[in-house]
């Protein structure tokens, strides 16, 4: 390896990982409630009333950043549960393990915010079309990787069983993301589209865009210190461990 | 700002509701989240816990394991 390069690698060591958690941890939640204040003042104070919704299209700024956040995270942990099988590395097993319960509560958020959503514009809280019932689909994706995983003692083979359940899931995705163009939804289709103009106001789509950098930021600081968390609970017996300062 | 008073604010056009109950269901559960967590760590770390007590233990013996 050539000098001054860093060696990537040694992070998959949870002790170094623990470090380097640490030291992210607290710049992205002082970005994310920045940028989340930022995000609530443009969504409820600045941006205009819709001319059809009314104000409750304001709850947008708040579904669809979490919507957005409850896909990726599923790919993000059933990407950590292969990269587990595939090298049998302890640490992407728990960073899996540590998205499993934030992605489900994005997802309880994306299908309750949508039914107050769905209220006053449908005129209905839940109805069982494809976008709402794959999004469903995906919470019992979540918690069926949690269930299944707590009910094996051997960590090392809990870690295994679920990362399987979370690679035959990731098929639903993309079932999500596109239920609104292959079937008939009552829900409406992509708000944002990298192929296309945005069919929204300028001042709309910044305070969404804007929340979701928030969320994303929230996301990856508590996976992260979720992440720690495991690393003690699992490994807190190693005397790396046993002997850090912080352990007092 | 869209708003010209406070009342009118909280009202948001008659589905307030709706819209705050949204917002404060996001900020209750992500406030939550982090509680638990910050519980499960302080137990995790707890030296005088049940499970710290276990943990000495084994680092005990492993560094005893070492020494021979």
């Amino acid at each position: 390896m050539a000098a001054g390069r860093i060696n990537w690698y040694a992070f998959a060591a949870p002790r170094r990982f623990y470090d380097l958690a640490g030291a992210l941890i607290p710049w992205l939640g002082g970005l994310a409630a920045l940028l989340g204040v930022a995000g609530l003042v443009i969504g409820l104070g600045i941006a205009p009333t819709d001319a059809q919704q009314g104000d409750a299209y304001r709850i947008i700024f708040v579904h669809v950043p979490v919507a957005w956040m409850s896909m990726i995270i599923y790919l993000a942990m059933a990407f950590w549960a292969g990269v587990s099988l595939v090298f049998n590395a302890r640490l992407a097993a728990m960073l899996a393990l540590a998205l499993a319960p934030t992605g489900a509560l994005m997802t309880f958020l994306a299908l309750w915010t949508g039914a107050l959503w769905g209220r006053p514009t449908w005129g209905a809280w839940w109805v069982w079309d494809a976008r709402l019932t794959s999004e469903l689909v995906l919470l019992f994706l979540y918690v069926g990787f949690l269930a299944l995983h707590a009910a094996i003692d051997d960590v090392r083979r809990a870690d295994r069983a679920a990362a399987l359940l979370a690679l035959v899931g990731v098929v639903n995705v993309p079932i999500i993301y596109f239920s609104v163009v292959w079937w008939n939804t009552l829900h409406q289709g992509a708000s944002v589209s990298l192929s296309s103009a945005p069919t929204m106001a300028a001042i709309m789509l910044a305070g969404m865009l804007i929340a979701t950098l928030a969320l994303w930021c929230y996301c990856i600081a508590i996976v992260l210190a979720r992440v720690r968390v495991l690393i003690v609970e699992r490994e807190g017996a190693s005397k790396w461990m046993a002997r850090k300062e912080e352990w007092t | 700002m869209n708003w010209s008073n406070w009342a009118e604010f909280w009202a948001m056009g008659g589905h307030a509701r709706y819209v705050w109950g949204s917002f404060a269901m996001v900020a209750l559960v992500l406030a939550a989240e982090w509680a638990q967590l910050a519980w499960r760590r302080r137990l995790a770390r707890r030296p005088e816990g049940l499970r710290g007590i276990a943990l000495d233990k084994e680092v005990k013996a492993h560094e005893a394991a070492n020494e021979t």
